[in-house]
């Protein structure tokens, strides 16, 4: 963990203020209902929550897949609500990195290509698309995985070429949803260790799950239900020690 | 939230794909789903090949009847007599074909007679029994005038017309079974034996001749003591000119009464053949168009499902960075280059059977260039108008929800 020197340099990387997300219908639904937040470069938060509380919704629209009704996304310090379709594409391919519960990596494509498609649409060469890929996978530890497909791959290496593309280009945010889920209890524990690596590595990540063990070993915990935050340990501990972040 | 979009900006982040990498991304759902790209190409191979080989050995039989009809001359003409105005059989001068020959253009003219008469195998055979063979008097020039030769033998000269010999068209001869004369066969006409001294190669022009046997006029005379007037005169003439012969051969023909008398071109018969084959072509390019069309809608439905089974794929392409267009361009390329591998196996297949066909017919080979081109390029064409529905379903794909695990 860094320690804060003299001043604590506070550099945001993410930041929702009163963000709304209503779905259509008869009455509207808030699935979001006024959240704030703040994640600051380096930090590894769970957003916690049982399922129904809203929280993939709200990593929607942290990854700029989905808008919000009312509120403001900003990321890197630019405001995602006044970014155009196309800029957001550019942005998610610049700046974030995704990791989904269901792996979804490309059928057919080796390990090295799969991790590499995350440098695809930022126009770099296949050169060096594949160069930065081999690192990031020795990075999750599959070095030797290289030109496997994923139906050769077990759940726990497929998950860990998912981070590898999530990681490749350098995003200033990781995104990950419920990267444990399809996992049993051994590669799940590992997984979380792998994210801890990274994370010491400099890494900023955000870990959506339902389950509060895997929540309870991140840094800091954020909950949500029915759409607003319930509790956020950073808060916690900033007013049990009246320390501003 | 129009006056917000209208104020949205392009940011500081551009998402982009090399022009090779739109190529690779639009093929890797072919190279992934190998058999069923294959089958989906083939629909529009085989639209593709129905209509190359059409085109091919319709070009190809038309090919080969234009050098046949250049072979054979258009400048033969021929002259039969017609009714006269009573509705009675009208009849032809024995001298009309020398006041023919005194028509400048013409190279030579040249009549036959019908005689009636049996030709028979031998005298054992009943006289009763038919073979469709006519006895025909012919002038020594009947040969030259028709441009024949002989499969077998000689033909007739000044001295072997006055003789009671005979040659046989290409089908008499099979008839009456001689295919070789030098052991000197001998066939029965009218009650005589003739000695068989040549066999005539067939003729495209005038299959009349195919089936008769053919002596002198002196010999019908003398022998048969008929005086057989000109059933039909043959005239050869120079090949500028027949359009001019044409206009003044009844006149001369028949002077008295140039109405009775019928002037035709035996090579129309064969050029006219061309012009039905380019109605049977048009049909079987219509054919070929349908069958080309439900391969496009093949292809259609095929790139429908395959959006609807890619959901997740489009939906992790938007989260790595990929813009809608992006998308859209993926499926475009991949269902072009899907029928464009089609329309390729297409033309080869259609080129194949054109040459295959060709050969067995004995027909020139004649596949026009353009009949290749616009096979590539139709399902070209096809594959993109094809695709581009499913491409602009799959880029309205709401990224959040694709990437949702199915219900």
């Amino acid at each position: 963990m860094k320690t804060p020197s003299v001043i604590p340099i506070v550099d945001t990387v993410l930041e929702l203020v009163d963000v709304v997300r209503e779905y259509e219908g008869e009455p509207p639904v808030r699935a979001i209902d006024g959240v704030s937040l703040r994640i600051d470069r380096g930090e590894l938060v769970a957003i916690a929550g049982p399922s129904g509380s809203g929280k993939s919704t709200l990593l929607n629209l942290v990854g700029t897949l989905d808008r919000p009704t009312s509120g403001r996304v900003l990321i890197d310090d630019v405001d995602t609500s006044e970014l155009t379709d196309n800029a957001l594409a550019g942005l998610r391919a610049a700046r974030l990195g995704f990791v989904f519960q269901q792996f979804h990596l490309l059928a057919g494509m080796t390990a090295v290509d799969n991790v590499a498609a995350g440098l695809l649409y930022r126009g770099e060469s296949l050169r060096s698309r594949r160069a930065r890929s081999k690192h990031a996978l020795a990075r999750v530890g599959l070095d030797h995985r290289l030109g496997h497909t994923p139906n050769t791959l077990s759940g726990g290496e497929r998950q860990r070429v998912a981070i590898a593309r999530a990681l490749v280009g350098e995003p200033a945010i990781v995104l990950a949803d419920e990267p444990t889920g399809n996992l049993d209890s051994k590669t799940s524990a590992e997984i979380v260790d792998l994210l801890h690596g990274l994370h010491e590595e400099g890494s900023t990540i955000v870990v959506i799950t339902h389950d509060q063990e895997i929540a309870a070993g991140l840094p800091r915990q954020v909950v949500v239900r029915d759409g607003r935050i319930e509790s956020d340990s950073a808060l916690v501990e900033s007013s049990l020690s009246g320390v501003g972040r | 939230m129009s006056s917000r979009l209208a104020r949205r900006r392009r940011g500081p982040w551009r998402s982009r794909l090399r022009p090779r990498d739109v190529l690779a991304t639009g093929t890797v759902g072919i190279r992934t789903r190998r058999a069923r790209s294959a089958f989906t190409a083939l629909g529009i191979a085989i639209g593709i090949a129905s209509m190359v080989a059409v085109m091919g050995i319709s070009s190809s039989s038309k090919a080969d009847l234009l050098a046949e009809l250049d072979l054979l001359g258009t400048n033969l003409l021929q002259i039969q007599p017609g009714q006269n105005t009573f509705g009675e059989a009208a009849t032809m001068s024995p001298d009309a074909p020398s006041m023919i020959r005194r028509i400048g253009p013409v190279q030579s003219a040249s009549s036959i007679a019908a005689v009636n008469a049996t030709v028979q195998r031998s005298d054992v055979v009943p006289s009763s029994t038919k073979n469709g063979i006519q006895l025909l008097a012919t002038e020594v020039n009947l040969t030259e005038t028709l441009g024949a030769s002989a499969a077998a033998g000689r033909l007739h000269d000044e001295a072997s017309i006055q003789l009671p010999t005979v040659v046989l068209g290409a089908v008499a001869a099979e008839r009456l079974g001689v295919d070789d004369v030098s052991n000197g066969p001998r066939v029965f006409i009218g009650g005589r034996w003739f000695d068989v001294i040549g066999i005539l190669e067939p003729l495209r022009l005038n299959p009349d001749i195919d089936r008769a046997a053919l002596i002198g006029l002196e010999t019908a005379r003398t022998v048969f003591g008929v005086e057989a007037l000109p059933s039909t005169i043959y005239v050869r003439t120079t090949p500028a000119q027949v359009e001019a012969v044409r206009d003044v051969l009844a006149r001369t023909a028949s002077p008295g009464s140039p109405n009775e008398v019928q002037v035709s071109r035996p090579s129309d018969a064969l050029a006219a053949r061309a012009e039905v084959d380019e109605n049977l072509q048009n049909l079987l390019l219509g054919l070929g168009g349908v069958a080309l069309l439900v391969g496009g809608v093949g292809i259609a439905n095929v790139m429908v499902i395959s959006v609807l089974e890619r959901r997740a794929e489009i939906g992790v392409r938007r989260a790595l960075g990929a813009t809608r267009a992006h998308i859209r361009n993926q499926f475009v390329v991949e269902s072009t280059v899907l029928s464009l591998l089609g329309g390729i196996l297409g033309v080869t297949l259609g080129f194949v059977v054109t040459t295959v066909y060709a050969r067995r017919q004995g027909w020139l080979v004649d596949l026009p260039i353009q009949g290749l081109v616009f096979g590539v390029l139709a399902a070209l064409l096809i594959g993109a108008f094809a695709g581009l529905y499913p491409a602009v379903r799959a880029a309205r794909l709401d990224p959040a929800e694709a990437v949702r695990p199915a219900a």
